[in-house]
């Protein structure tokens, strides 16, 4: 912890242009939580144990990128990990169990426990932060990919077999565009999870937008609400951007389709519901 | 009786001091403090308890009004989606100049994050109900308040409850960082700050209050499971 406050002070020292001329004033008082907050976020204030700059942002632009940073490559990881494992398990109908209960024990463990494990087992720092985000990131991805080429109609690829397209050109041609919006879906669930989660990363030594939350002693209870405000504006800004990118990856017959009553319903499954088929 | 067994687990903090000064995973310092676990175990318990039943009664309340109103079922959907989306961690902070440290703050954060859930699944059943079910009820005479008691809400009943074990292991995995709030909780045990315990991050603490609050989820899983399986013995369970 101590090493991270230092990290944080070196900064915001950074900012301020070092301890002997703050080019800033100390937070004024008594404004209520939210308007202080907010003061943070728009404007640089001298640290609660004095001597450095905080806030304002300067820092808060650092800090998130940071965190978008980190957030991004365990994102990609995730991607490129579980995508292709998605398709290829979905286009041979193997390992069921394998894709659907690992979104389930996904669930189960704790983002603090993960975390906490490899700090406390594997050390700290920038790699195995990215390593705990992208675990937290596979099984939405892979269930999705693996539900998604499921639920491809069986026929469809049946006549792509039939007109002679190989098993390489039936994942790439039919079974991929056809299950991308489920697949972007699952992409977007874990990048919410990944950015919530990044909150937590100044515990092993990253710095992220969780600096302010978990450094009262440095920043205040405005720097920790400021902070909360800040991550929750760029997490829904996340869900609605990757939102926008899933409607633009749906292939434009899939979309009409959408329409009718019996798949509207689909749209609003960010988690997917698995249904085994009903045997009467 | 309290004081008794906290002067008890000083004495043997002592006798695992090496290992846990150099923070080592101490299976000795772990039997000997098993007993510290139990307290936040039932706190964890507690928080999850409460929020997913309040939850559940906000989402089923909901479910039933989009039921009647369907135009209600976009914006419900948006709203409780956005709630879902704000870091937990983030919502507890939000949440402390309003409610205040402690479990009511912990509790409002964590039943907005079943209501998504809850809801989008209870919405999911009630539709996928066959409509010859209901048009059948309806040719027998039932009230539109019987069919849904009677007919719509029983066939629903498999979705109602994946949504529910989704809910119940989400909420014990948030609950870990209901400390933050103040609302104790297995989490505070896997951060701990405090003196004795190794500081923070304390491999042995790491180990066995991670694997209790996994252990949990798994055990309400099976639980819920159990439960519909007793309940419902026509239908085969959904997966989760």
């Amino acid at each position: 912890m101590s090493a991270v406050l230092a990290q944080a002070d070196d900064l915001a020292q950074a900012l301020g242009g070092g301890s002997s001329s703050l080019g800033c004033t100390p937070a004024p008082a008594d404004r209520g939580a939210f308007l202080d907050a907010l003061d943070f976020v728009v404007s640089e204030r001298e640290s609660i144990s004095g001597g450095v700059c905080i806030g304002g942002p300067g820092e808060l632009l650092h800090l998130a990128g940071s965190h978008m940073l980190v957030s991004a490559i365990a994102i990609a990881v995730a991607v490129i990990v579980s995508v292709p494992l998605g398709l290829w398990l979905g286009h041979k109908g193997r390992g069921e169990f394998l894709a659907v209960s690992v979104s389930n024990v996904g669930r189960a463990v704790p983002s603090l426990a993960l975390l906490a494990f490899f700090v406390a087992f594997v050390g700290i720092g920038f790699t195995n932060v990215v390593l705990v985000l992208t675990l937290l990131a596979i099984p939405p991805i892979l269930t999705n990919t693996y539900v998604g080429v499921r639920q491809v109609d069986r026929e469809s690829v049946d006549a792509a077999r039939g007109v002679g397209l190989s098993e390489g050109q039936i994942v790439r041609r039919i079974e991929l565009p056809m299950s991308l919006s489920t697949i972007f879906g699952g992409i977007r669930t874990s990048a919410v999870a990944v950015v919530a989660t990044a909150t937590i990363a100044p515990l092993a030594n990253v710095q992220s937008l969780g600096n302010p939350i978990l450094e009262p002693q440095t920043y205040g209870q405005a720097g920790q609400l400021g902070a909360a405000i800040v991550v929750a504006l760029i997490t829904l800004a996340t869900d609605l951007g990757l939102g926008v990118v899933q409607r633009l990856v749906t292939p434009e017959g899939l979309k009409r389709t959408a329409h009718s009553s019996t798949t509207k319903r689909k749209r609003f499954s960010t988690i997917p519901v698995l249904r085994r088929t009903q045997t009467p | 009786m309290i004081l008794e067994t906290l002067a008890q687990i000083q004495i043997r903090n002592r006798s695992g001091e090496g290992c846990v000064a150099e923070n080592g995973f101490c299976p000795d310092w772990i039997a000997n403090n098993i007993g510290k676990y139990w307290t936040p175990l039932l706190e964890h318990v507690y928080l999850t308890v409460v929020s997913v039943a309040i939850g559940f009664g906000i989402a089923f309340g909901l479910a039933l009004l989009a039921h009647r109103r369907r135009w209600l079922t976009g914006p419900i959907i948006g709203v409780t989606g956005a709630l879902y989306t704000v870091p937990s961690v983030a919502a507890f902070f939000l949440l402390l100049p309003i409610t205040g440290r402690g479990n009511l703050t912990a509790i409002v954060a964590l039943v907005a994050y079943t209501l998504l859930i809850l809801f989008r699944n209870i919405t999911n059943g009630l539709r996928n109900v066959p409509a010859e079910a209901v048009d059948a009820a309806r040719g027998m005479g039932l009230t539109p308040n019987q069919i849904l008691w009677r007919v719509e809400l029983p066939l629903a009943m498999p979705e109602v409850l994946a949504g529910l074990r989704i809910a119940l292991t989400t909420t014990i995995g948030l609950a870990t960082l209901a400390f933050f709030a103040g609302g104790g909780g297995l989490g505070e045990q896997i951060y701990s700050e405090k003196a004795g315990t190794g500081g923070i991050f304390f491999k042995s603490n790491v180990v066995v209050a991670g694997s209790l609050a996994i252990l949990l989820a798994a055990f309400g899983d099976l639980l819920i499971l159990t439960l519909q399986r007793l309940a419902l013995p026509w239908r085969r369970t959904l997966n989760a």
